[in-house]
Protein backbone atom coordinates (compact mmCIF):
# COMPACT_ATOMS: atom_id res chain seq x y z
CA UNK A 1 0.00 0.00 0.00
CA UNK A 2 1.68 3.81 -1.17
CA UNK A 3 2.24 5.83 1.76
CA UNK A 4 -0.24 8.60 3.08
CA UNK A 5 0.63 12.00 1.00
CA UNK A 6 -2.19 13.56 3.59
CA UNK A 7 -3.16 12.80 6.76
CA UNK A 8 -5.43 14.38 8.82
CA UNK A 9 -6.22 13.54 12.07
CA UNK A 10 -9.35 14.96 14.37
CA UNK A 11 -9.62 18.28 12.75
CA UNK A 12 -11.93 20.49 13.50
CA UNK A 13 -12.20 24.45 12.31
CA UNK A 14 -14.04 27.87 13.27
CA UNK A 15 -15.11 30.82 11.44
CA UNK A 16 -15.42 32.94 13.75
CA UNK A 17 -17.24 31.32 16.63
CA UNK A 18 -19.19 29.29 14.06
CA UNK A 19 -17.41 25.87 14.12
CA UNK A 20 -17.61 24.50 10.86
CA UNK A 21 -15.66 21.16 11.46
CA UNK A 22 -15.43 18.58 14.58
CA UNK A 23 -13.56 15.80 13.70
CA UNK A 24 -11.79 15.14 10.46
CA UNK A 25 -9.92 12.17 10.10
CA UNK A 26 -9.04 11.22 6.99
CA UNK A 27 -5.72 9.99 4.63
CA UNK A 28 -4.99 10.11 0.63
CA UNK A 29 -1.94 7.96 -0.37
CA UNK A 30 0.07 8.67 -2.88
CA UNK A 31 -1.38 8.47 -6.64
CA UNK A 32 -5.02 8.13 -5.52
CA UNK A 33 -8.39 9.46 -6.55
CA UNK A 34 -9.91 10.08 -3.14
CA UNK A 35 -13.69 11.81 -2.58
CA UNK A 36 -15.40 14.00 0.09
CA UNK A 37 -19.19 13.17 0.14
CA UNK A 38 -22.32 15.06 1.90
CA UNK A 39 -24.95 17.74 1.89
CA UNK A 40 -24.42 21.36 1.72
CA UNK A 41 -22.68 22.94 4.58
CA UNK A 42 -21.86 19.26 6.08
CA UNK A 43 -17.54 21.11 5.91
CA UNK A 44 -16.04 19.24 2.64
CA UNK A 45 -15.20 22.96 1.43
CA UNK A 46 -13.80 23.76 4.59
CA UNK A 47 -12.08 20.82 4.84
CA UNK A 48 -9.97 21.04 1.60
CA UNK A 49 -9.47 24.81 2.73
CA UNK A 50 -8.36 23.45 6.37
CA UNK A 51 -5.48 21.63 4.35
CA UNK A 52 -4.41 23.68 1.97
CA UNK A 53 -3.80 26.57 4.70
CA UNK A 54 -6.32 28.83 4.12
CA UNK A 55 -8.43 28.42 7.15
CA UNK A 56 -5.93 30.69 9.58
CA UNK A 57 -5.22 34.55 10.32
CA UNK A 58 -8.65 36.29 9.63
CA UNK A 59 -9.75 33.60 7.74
CA UNK A 60 -10.31 30.70 10.27
CA UNK A 61 -9.09 28.89 12.69
CA UNK A 62 -7.81 25.00 13.11
CA UNK A 63 -7.44 22.53 15.50
CA UNK A 64 -5.89 18.90 15.30
CA UNK A 65 -3.28 17.09 13.12
CA UNK A 66 -2.53 18.24 9.08
CA UNK A 67 0.86 16.01 7.63
CA UNK A 68 1.51 16.61 4.50
CA UNK A 69 4.67 13.81 3.12
CA UNK A 70 5.07 13.00 7.21
CA UNK A 71 5.42 16.90 8.19
CA UNK A 72 3.19 19.02 10.38
CA UNK A 73 0.71 21.32 8.05
CA UNK A 74 -1.20 22.47 10.19
CA UNK A 75 -1.67 26.43 10.40
CA UNK A 76 1.18 26.76 7.95
CA UNK A 77 0.32 29.81 5.73
CA UNK A 78 -1.26 28.48 2.11
CA UNK A 79 1.97 30.04 0.14
CA UNK A 80 4.01 27.36 2.50
CA UNK A 81 1.62 24.47 1.98
CA UNK A 82 2.02 24.86 -1.54
CA UNK A 83 5.60 24.69 -1.05
CA UNK A 84 4.45 21.30 0.50
CA UNK A 85 3.38 19.95 -3.14
CA UNK A 86 0.25 20.69 -2.95
CA UNK A 87 -2.00 22.80 -5.18
CA UNK A 88 -5.89 24.12 -4.95
CA UNK A 89 -9.26 25.08 -7.23
CA UNK A 90 -11.64 26.66 -5.42
CA UNK A 91 -15.49 25.75 -6.03
CA UNK A 92 -15.33 29.47 -7.48
CA UNK A 93 -12.86 28.59 -9.94
CA UNK A 94 -11.60 32.26 -9.03
CA UNK A 95 -10.67 33.25 -12.48
CA UNK A 96 -8.81 36.65 -13.07
CA UNK A 97 -11.10 38.85 -14.47
CA UNK A 98 -8.30 41.09 -15.26
CA UNK A 99 -6.22 38.63 -16.32
CA UNK A 100 -5.94 36.95 -19.76
CA UNK A 101 -6.54 33.10 -19.97
CA UNK A 102 -2.56 33.07 -20.50
CA UNK A 103 -1.87 35.39 -17.84
CA UNK A 104 -3.94 33.23 -15.26
CA UNK A 105 -2.57 30.24 -16.78
CA UNK A 106 1.34 31.46 -16.17
CA UNK A 107 0.19 33.17 -12.94
CA UNK A 108 1.44 30.44 -10.69
CA UNK A 109 4.77 29.72 -10.28
CA UNK A 110 6.80 26.28 -10.73
CA UNK A 111 7.77 25.46 -7.43
CA UNK A 112 8.82 22.05 -7.99
CA UNK A 113 10.12 19.84 -11.03
CA UNK A 114 7.54 17.89 -12.27
CA UNK A 115 4.42 19.89 -13.28
CA UNK A 116 3.12 19.59 -17.19
CA UNK A 117 4.76 22.41 -19.67
CA UNK A 118 2.65 24.92 -21.08
CA UNK A 119 2.09 22.69 -24.39
CA UNK A 120 1.32 19.80 -21.95
CA UNK A 121 -1.94 22.08 -20.32
CA UNK A 122 -2.95 23.00 -24.25
CA UNK A 123 -2.87 19.65 -25.36
CA UNK A 124 -4.61 18.62 -22.50
CA UNK A 125 -6.77 21.46 -22.72
CA UNK A 126 -6.80 22.74 -26.67
CA UNK A 127 -9.88 24.98 -26.22
CA UNK A 128 -7.69 27.20 -23.92
CA UNK A 129 -5.23 27.43 -26.42
CA UNK A 130 -7.67 29.26 -28.79
CA UNK A 131 -8.87 31.24 -26.20
CA UNK A 132 -5.53 31.94 -24.59
CA UNK A 133 -5.64 35.76 -25.35
CA UNK A 134 -8.93 36.29 -24.02
CA UNK A 135 -9.65 38.10 -20.96
CA UNK A 136 -10.48 35.76 -18.10
CA UNK A 137 -13.82 36.73 -17.73
CA UNK A 138 -15.05 36.11 -21.08
CA UNK A 139 -14.70 32.02 -20.62
CA UNK A 140 -17.95 29.95 -20.26
CA UNK A 141 -18.33 28.15 -17.23
CA UNK A 142 -16.65 25.13 -18.53
CA UNK A 143 -13.84 27.20 -20.02
CA UNK A 144 -13.29 28.51 -16.43
CA UNK A 145 -13.50 25.53 -14.78
CA UNK A 146 -10.71 23.91 -17.62
CA UNK A 147 -8.33 26.72 -16.39
CA UNK A 148 -8.74 26.56 -12.89
CA UNK A 149 -7.42 22.73 -13.08
CA UNK A 150 -4.80 23.60 -15.63
CA UNK A 151 -2.86 26.17 -14.12
CA UNK A 152 -2.49 23.81 -10.94
CA UNK A 153 -1.04 21.73 -12.75
CA UNK A 154 2.54 23.92 -13.62
CA UNK A 155 3.46 24.14 -10.48
CA UNK A 156 4.72 20.69 -9.50
CA UNK A 157 2.03 20.20 -7.33
CA UNK A 158 1.21 16.40 -6.83
CA UNK A 159 -1.02 17.10 -4.54
CA UNK A 160 -4.33 18.53 -6.13
CA UNK A 161 -7.17 19.56 -4.11
CA UNK A 162 -10.38 20.08 -6.44
CA UNK A 163 -13.13 21.45 -4.95
CA UNK A 164 -17.00 20.87 -6.81
CA UNK A 165 -15.13 20.23 -10.53
CA UNK A 166 -18.69 19.52 -12.35
CA UNK A 167 -20.73 22.42 -10.64
CA UNK A 168 -23.29 24.12 -12.47
CA UNK A 169 -21.80 22.42 -15.66
CA UNK A 170 -23.57 20.83 -19.18
CA UNK A 171 -23.32 16.89 -19.32
CA UNK A 172 -20.73 16.93 -21.84
CA UNK A 173 -18.05 19.35 -19.85
CA UNK A 174 -18.70 17.23 -16.67
CA UNK A 175 -17.82 14.36 -19.32
CA UNK A 176 -14.95 16.16 -20.46
CA UNK A 177 -13.64 16.81 -17.01
CA UNK A 178 -14.28 13.18 -16.01
CA UNK A 179 -11.47 12.22 -18.65
CA UNK A 180 -9.06 15.02 -17.37
CA UNK A 181 -9.00 13.83 -13.52
CA UNK A 182 -8.58 10.55 -15.53
CA UNK A 183 -5.44 11.28 -17.33
CA UNK A 184 -4.57 13.46 -14.76
CA UNK A 185 -4.29 9.99 -12.00
CA UNK A 186 -3.03 8.71 -15.11
CA UNK A 187 0.20 10.90 -14.99
CA UNK A 188 0.97 10.25 -11.02
CA UNK A 189 -1.37 13.46 -9.33
CA UNK A 190 -2.87 12.38 -6.31
CA UNK A 191 -6.38 13.91 -6.09
CA UNK A 192 -8.36 15.16 -3.28
CA UNK A 193 -12.01 16.27 -4.50
CA UNK A 194 -15.27 17.92 -3.12
CA UNK A 195 -18.29 16.36 -5.14
CA UNK A 196 -21.80 16.93 -5.23
CA UNK A 197 -22.41 15.10 -8.31
CA UNK A 198 -22.31 11.34 -6.82
CA UNK A 199 -22.39 9.27 -9.71
CA UNK A 200 -19.32 11.40 -10.88
CA UNK A 201 -17.68 10.67 -8.30
CA UNK A 202 -18.44 7.06 -8.25
CA UNK A 203 -16.78 6.25 -11.35
CA UNK A 204 -13.56 8.82 -11.04
CA UNK A 205 -12.49 7.97 -7.06
CA UNK A 206 -11.06 5.39 -5.58
CA UNK A 207 -12.53 5.72 -1.92
CA UNK A 208 -14.96 8.13 -0.62
CA UNK A 209 -15.26 9.81 2.90
CA UNK A 210 -18.70 11.11 3.79
CA UNK A 211 -18.80 13.83 5.83
CA UNK A 212 -21.75 15.48 7.92
CA UNK A 213 -21.76 17.86 10.18
CA UNK A 214 -18.33 18.51 9.97
CA UNK A 215 -17.50 14.82 11.08
CA UNK A 216 -16.24 11.58 8.79
CA UNK A 217 -18.97 9.65 9.10
CA UNK A 218 -17.97 6.97 6.50
CA UNK A 219 -15.44 5.62 4.91
CA UNK A 220 -16.01 3.53 1.67
CA UNK A 221 -13.85 2.40 -1.46
CA UNK A 222 -15.53 2.51 -4.92
CA UNK A 223 -16.52 -1.61 -4.41
CA UNK A 224 -17.97 -1.19 -1.39
CA UNK A 225 -20.04 1.69 -3.02
CA UNK A 226 -21.02 -0.56 -5.74
CA UNK A 227 -23.09 -2.47 -3.07
CA UNK A 228 -23.77 -0.17 -0.78
CA UNK A 229 -25.44 2.60 -3.18
CA UNK A 230 -28.49 3.08 -2.24
CA UNK A 231 -27.35 3.56 2.21
CA UNK A 232 -24.69 6.12 0.99
CA UNK A 233 -27.50 8.32 -1.17
CA UNK A 234 -29.62 7.68 2.01
CA UNK A 235 -26.32 9.52 4.16
CA UNK A 236 -26.48 12.11 1.73
CA UNK A 237 -29.95 12.84 1.33
CA UNK A 238 -30.09 12.12 -2.48
CA UNK B 1 -11.78 86.33 -22.23
CA UNK B 2 -11.29 84.79 -26.33
CA UNK B 3 -8.51 82.69 -26.20
CA UNK B 4 -7.31 84.27 -29.48
CA UNK B 5 -6.97 87.65 -27.69
CA UNK B 6 -4.27 85.63 -25.55
CA UNK B 7 -0.21 86.06 -26.82
CA UNK B 8 1.10 82.55 -27.78
CA UNK B 9 3.58 83.34 -25.26
CA UNK B 10 1.03 83.24 -22.18
CA UNK B 11 -0.44 80.14 -23.46
CA UNK B 12 2.69 78.18 -24.00
CA UNK B 13 3.82 79.51 -20.64
CA UNK B 14 0.80 78.69 -18.85
CA UNK B 15 0.45 74.86 -20.88
CA UNK B 16 4.53 74.59 -19.44
CA UNK B 17 2.76 75.04 -15.86
CA UNK B 18 0.43 72.91 -16.41
CA UNK B 19 2.71 69.80 -17.47
CA UNK B 20 4.73 70.54 -14.91
CA UNK B 21 1.65 70.58 -11.86
CA UNK B 22 0.71 67.54 -14.28
CA UNK B 23 4.01 65.97 -13.96
CA UNK B 24 3.88 65.64 -10.37
CA UNK B 25 0.53 65.05 -9.77
CA UNK B 26 0.93 62.03 -11.95
CA UNK B 27 3.68 61.23 -10.19
CA UNK B 28 2.17 61.14 -6.84
CA UNK B 29 -1.70 59.51 -7.85
CA UNK B 30 -0.14 56.56 -9.53
CA UNK B 31 1.63 56.26 -6.19
CA UNK B 32 -1.30 56.42 -4.74
CA UNK B 33 -2.94 54.39 -7.31
CA UNK B 34 -1.04 51.45 -7.05
CA UNK B 35 -1.00 51.87 -3.28
CA UNK B 36 -4.84 51.84 -3.30
CA UNK B 37 -5.34 49.06 -5.67
CA UNK B 38 -3.42 46.51 -3.99
CA UNK B 39 -3.37 47.39 -0.33
CA UNK B 40 -6.74 49.23 0.09
CA UNK B 41 -5.02 51.84 1.40
CA UNK B 42 -5.66 55.32 1.32
CA UNK B 43 -2.49 56.36 2.03
CA UNK B 44 -2.55 60.05 3.09
CA UNK B 45 1.01 60.15 4.28
CA UNK B 46 2.18 60.27 0.53
CA UNK B 47 2.64 64.09 0.83
CA UNK B 48 4.64 63.86 3.58
CA UNK B 49 6.31 61.06 1.99
CA UNK B 50 7.08 63.04 -1.75
CA UNK B 51 8.14 66.16 1.13
CA UNK B 52 10.54 63.58 2.51
CA UNK B 53 12.00 63.04 -0.87
CA UNK B 54 12.69 66.25 -0.60
CA UNK B 55 14.13 66.82 2.09
CA UNK B 56 16.67 63.74 1.45
CA UNK B 57 17.53 64.98 -1.46
CA UNK B 58 18.52 68.43 0.00
CA UNK B 59 19.91 66.98 2.83
CA UNK B 60 22.24 64.54 0.62
CA UNK B 61 23.60 67.86 -1.13
CA UNK B 62 23.91 69.99 1.94
CA UNK B 63 25.75 67.45 4.23
CA UNK B 64 26.97 65.17 1.79
CA UNK B 65 27.66 67.08 -1.53
CA UNK B 66 25.65 65.18 -3.49
CA UNK B 67 23.57 66.24 -6.12
CA UNK B 68 20.89 66.12 -7.71
CA UNK B 69 21.56 63.03 -10.20
CA UNK B 70 22.72 60.94 -6.93
CA UNK B 71 19.69 62.05 -5.13
CA UNK B 72 17.38 60.90 -8.30
CA UNK B 73 19.16 57.72 -7.95
CA UNK B 74 19.51 57.33 -4.50
CA UNK B 75 16.46 59.09 -2.84
CA UNK B 76 13.59 56.27 -3.92
CA UNK B 77 15.17 53.81 -2.96
CA UNK B 78 15.47 55.21 0.67
CA UNK B 79 12.31 56.44 0.46
CA UNK B 80 10.80 53.10 -0.86
CA UNK B 81 12.82 51.58 2.16
CA UNK B 82 11.27 54.27 4.72
CA UNK B 83 8.17 52.73 3.02
CA UNK B 84 8.37 49.35 3.57
CA UNK B 85 9.11 49.84 7.12
CA UNK B 86 6.45 51.56 7.75
CA UNK B 87 4.34 48.70 6.46
CA UNK B 88 5.84 46.19 7.84
CA UNK B 89 6.09 47.63 11.37
CA UNK B 90 2.23 49.64 11.30
CA UNK B 91 0.41 48.92 8.36
CA UNK B 92 0.08 45.34 8.81
CA UNK B 93 -1.37 45.22 11.30
CA UNK B 94 -4.42 46.69 10.53
CA UNK B 95 -4.58 44.30 7.33
CA UNK B 96 -8.38 42.63 7.67
CA UNK B 97 -9.35 45.78 9.73
CA UNK B 98 -11.79 48.75 8.37
CA UNK B 99 -9.92 50.99 5.63
CA UNK B 100 -10.28 53.81 7.68
CA UNK B 101 -8.00 52.52 10.58
CA UNK B 102 -5.06 52.50 7.97
CA UNK B 103 -6.20 56.24 6.80
CA UNK B 104 -5.70 57.53 9.91
CA UNK B 105 -2.67 55.95 10.76
CA UNK B 106 -0.96 57.22 7.69
CA UNK B 107 -2.69 60.56 8.21
CA UNK B 108 -1.07 60.77 11.72
CA UNK B 109 2.00 59.67 9.99
CA UNK B 110 1.89 62.63 7.43
CA UNK B 111 0.98 64.78 11.07
CA UNK B 112 4.05 63.90 12.54
CA UNK B 113 6.42 64.19 9.72
CA UNK B 114 5.68 67.62 8.68
CA UNK B 115 5.28 68.50 12.25
CA UNK B 116 9.09 66.93 13.09
CA UNK B 117 10.42 68.99 9.70
CA UNK B 118 8.79 72.06 10.48
CA UNK B 119 10.72 71.80 14.19
CA UNK B 120 13.51 70.91 12.65
CA UNK B 121 13.90 73.39 9.87
CA UNK B 122 10.39 75.71 10.14
CA UNK B 123 7.87 76.36 7.94
CA UNK B 124 10.25 78.36 5.20
CA UNK B 125 11.77 76.98 2.23
CA UNK B 126 15.11 75.76 1.92
CA UNK B 127 16.42 76.70 -1.87
CA UNK B 128 17.54 73.83 -3.92
CA UNK B 129 19.48 74.93 -7.51
CA UNK B 130 18.63 73.57 -10.63
CA UNK B 131 21.07 71.23 -11.98
CA UNK B 132 19.94 72.12 -15.68
CA UNK B 133 20.57 75.41 -16.58
CA UNK B 134 19.93 76.95 -20.14
CA UNK B 135 16.31 76.23 -22.25
CA UNK B 136 15.18 76.18 -25.71
CA UNK B 137 13.91 79.48 -26.54
CA UNK B 138 11.24 79.58 -29.17
CA UNK B 139 9.90 82.64 -31.23
CA UNK B 140 7.04 83.34 -29.06
CA UNK B 141 8.24 81.83 -25.11
CA UNK B 142 11.35 80.42 -23.45
CA UNK B 143 11.35 76.86 -22.26
CA UNK B 144 14.06 76.31 -19.14
CA UNK B 145 15.77 73.04 -19.74
CA UNK B 146 15.02 71.37 -16.03
CA UNK B 147 11.50 72.17 -16.79
CA UNK B 148 11.25 70.03 -19.85
CA UNK B 149 13.22 67.49 -18.34
CA UNK B 150 11.06 67.17 -15.03
CA UNK B 151 8.23 66.78 -18.04
CA UNK B 152 10.04 64.44 -20.12
CA UNK B 153 11.43 62.29 -17.24
CA UNK B 154 7.95 62.11 -14.85
CA UNK B 155 6.25 60.77 -18.75
CA UNK B 156 8.91 57.99 -18.83
CA UNK B 157 8.57 56.85 -15.50
CA UNK B 158 4.68 57.10 -15.45
CA UNK B 159 4.80 54.91 -18.89
CA UNK B 160 7.28 52.47 -17.36
CA UNK B 161 5.76 51.76 -14.14
CA UNK B 162 2.22 51.54 -16.50
CA UNK B 163 4.08 49.28 -18.45
CA UNK B 164 5.32 46.58 -15.35
CA UNK B 165 1.88 47.25 -13.63
CA UNK B 166 -0.27 45.91 -16.69
CA UNK B 167 2.17 44.07 -18.91
CA UNK B 168 4.35 42.12 -17.05
CA UNK B 169 4.44 38.70 -14.96
CA UNK B 170 5.12 40.50 -11.83
CA UNK B 171 2.20 42.96 -12.87
CA UNK B 172 -0.19 40.27 -13.44
CA UNK B 173 0.66 38.66 -10.29
CA UNK B 174 -0.05 42.28 -8.48
CA UNK B 175 -3.47 42.55 -10.38
CA UNK B 176 -4.40 39.35 -9.25
CA UNK B 177 -3.22 39.57 -5.62
CA UNK B 178 -5.43 42.56 -6.20
CA UNK B 179 -8.48 40.56 -7.25
CA UNK B 180 -8.15 37.65 -4.86
CA UNK B 181 -4.94 37.60 -2.26
CA UNK B 182 -6.14 33.85 -0.34
CA UNK B 183 -6.30 32.61 -3.72
CA UNK B 184 -2.94 33.85 -4.92
CA UNK B 185 -1.25 32.83 -1.78
CA UNK B 186 -2.41 29.46 -2.35
CA UNK B 187 -0.83 29.38 -5.52
CA UNK B 188 2.94 29.49 -3.24
CA UNK B 189 2.96 33.19 -3.89
CA UNK B 190 3.74 35.37 -1.15
CA UNK B 191 1.51 38.09 -1.32
CA UNK B 192 2.23 39.86 2.31
CA UNK B 193 5.80 40.33 0.86
CA UNK B 194 4.03 41.76 -2.44
CA UNK B 195 1.81 43.69 -0.22
CA UNK B 196 5.24 45.87 1.21
CA UNK B 197 7.04 45.67 -1.75
CA UNK B 198 3.96 47.66 -3.23
CA UNK B 199 3.67 49.99 -0.72
CA UNK B 200 7.70 50.55 -0.92
CA UNK B 201 7.42 51.34 -4.98
CA UNK B 202 4.36 54.05 -3.97
CA UNK B 203 5.90 55.81 -1.61
CA UNK B 204 9.76 55.17 -3.98
CA UNK B 205 7.11 57.03 -6.64
CA UNK B 206 6.63 60.18 -3.71
CA UNK B 207 9.73 59.89 -3.06
CA UNK B 208 11.28 60.64 -6.95
CA UNK B 209 8.73 63.50 -7.30
CA UNK B 210 10.06 64.93 -4.00
CA UNK B 211 13.39 64.84 -5.78
CA UNK B 212 12.09 66.16 -8.95
CA UNK B 213 10.40 69.46 -7.35
CA UNK B 214 13.40 69.99 -5.55
CA UNK B 215 14.67 72.80 -7.85
CA UNK B 216 11.44 74.03 -8.82
CA UNK B 217 9.01 74.26 -5.59
CA UNK B 218 11.28 75.19 -2.06
CA UNK B 219 11.77 72.49 -0.02
CA UNK B 220 9.68 72.73 2.73
CA UNK B 221 7.46 70.28 5.51
CA UNK B 222 4.30 71.81 3.75
CA UNK B 223 5.21 71.26 0.47
CA UNK B 224 3.12 67.58 -0.06
CA UNK B 225 0.52 68.96 2.50
CA UNK B 226 0.03 71.43 -0.41
CA UNK B 227 -0.55 68.85 -3.25
CA UNK B 228 -2.12 66.18 -1.85
CA UNK B 229 -5.33 67.81 -1.53
CA UNK B 230 -5.39 68.06 -5.87
CA UNK B 231 -3.63 64.43 -6.05
CA UNK B 232 -6.12 62.72 -4.01
CA UNK B 233 -9.22 64.46 -6.52
CA UNK B 234 -6.91 63.30 -9.27
CA UNK B 235 -6.92 59.68 -8.15
CA UNK B 236 -10.52 60.46 -7.51
CA UNK B 237 -10.96 61.42 -10.91
CA UNK B 238 -9.09 58.95 -13.09
CA UNK B 239 -10.64 56.49 -10.81
CA UNK B 240 -9.22 55.22 -7.46
CA UNK B 241 -6.47 52.09 -8.09
CA UNK B 242 -6.41 52.59 -11.85
CA UNK B 243 -3.25 53.32 -13.34
CA UNK B 244 -4.13 54.93 -17.10
CA UNK B 245 -6.45 56.96 -14.85
CA UNK B 246 -3.88 58.39 -12.42
CA UNK B 247 -1.11 59.33 -15.09
CA UNK B 248 -3.96 60.67 -17.60
CA UNK B 249 -5.69 62.63 -15.13
CA UNK B 250 -2.70 63.78 -13.69
CA UNK B 251 -1.11 65.74 -16.61
CA UNK B 252 -4.99 66.45 -17.86
CA UNK B 253 -5.62 68.13 -14.61
CA UNK B 254 -2.40 69.97 -14.59
CA UNK B 255 -3.32 71.11 -18.02
CA UNK B 256 -6.60 72.25 -17.51
CA UNK B 257 -5.61 73.69 -14.10
CA UNK B 258 -3.06 76.17 -16.29
CA UNK B 259 -5.43 76.84 -18.97
CA UNK B 260 -7.98 78.17 -16.62
CA UNK B 261 -5.46 80.47 -14.86
CA UNK B 262 -5.32 81.98 -18.18
CA UNK B 263 -9.20 82.08 -19.12
CA UNK B 264 -10.45 82.36 -15.48
CA UNK B 265 -7.72 83.23 -12.78
CA UNK B 266 -10.01 83.16 -10.21
CA UNK B 267 -11.42 79.67 -11.02
CA UNK B 268 -7.57 78.30 -11.32
CA UNK B 269 -7.36 76.66 -7.89
CA UNK B 270 -10.64 74.97 -7.80
CA UNK B 271 -11.37 73.88 -11.21
CA UNK B 272 -9.66 70.42 -10.36
CA UNK B 273 -12.32 70.04 -7.48
CA UNK B 274 -15.33 71.36 -10.07
CA UNK B 275 -13.99 68.72 -12.46
CA UNK B 276 -14.16 66.05 -9.56
CA UNK B 277 -18.04 66.96 -8.64
CA UNK B 278 -18.81 66.44 -12.14
CA UNK B 279 -17.04 63.07 -12.77
CA UNK B 280 -18.77 62.23 -9.18
CA UNK B 281 -21.83 63.00 -10.07
CA UNK B 282 -21.79 61.88 -13.79
CA UNK B 283 -18.99 58.23 -13.57
CA UNK B 284 -18.32 57.74 -9.75
CA UNK B 285 -15.79 55.83 -10.88
CA UNK B 286 -13.65 57.28 -11.79
CA UNK B 287 -12.79 58.36 -15.85
CA UNK B 288 -11.02 54.70 -15.89
CA UNK B 289 -12.44 53.14 -12.74
CA UNK B 290 -13.76 49.88 -12.80
CA UNK B 291 -16.65 50.32 -10.39
CA UNK B 292 -15.12 47.15 -7.97
CA UNK B 293 -13.18 49.02 -5.88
Amino acid sequence: MAAALLKVEGLAAWYGETQALTRIDLEVRTGEVVCLLGRNGAGKTTTLRAVMGLMTGLHGRCRGRITLNGRDALGLAPEDVARLGVAYCPEERGIFASLSVEENLLLPPVLAPGGLSVDEIYALFPNLLSRRRSGGSKLSGGEQQMLAIARILRTGAKLLLLDEPTEGLAPVIVHAIGQTIGQLRERGFTILMVEQNFRFASRLADRFYVIDEGTVVEQVDRATLAHDTARIEALLGV
Amino acid sequence: MNLLDIPPAAIVGQLLVGLINGSFYALLSLGLAIIFGLLHIVNFAHGAQYMLGAFIAWAMLEYLGLGYWWALLIVPLVTAAVGMLIERSMLRRLHGLDPVYALLLTFGLALLLEGAFRLKFGATGQPYASPLSGGIKLPFAYLPAYRLWVIAASLVVCLATWWFVERTRFGATLRAAHENPQLVRSFGIRVPLLLTLTYGLGVGLAGLGGVMAAPIYQVNPLMGSNLIVVVFAVVVIGGMGSIIGAIVAGFGLGVVEGMTRLLAPDYAGIVVFIVMLAVLAFKPAGLFGRGDV
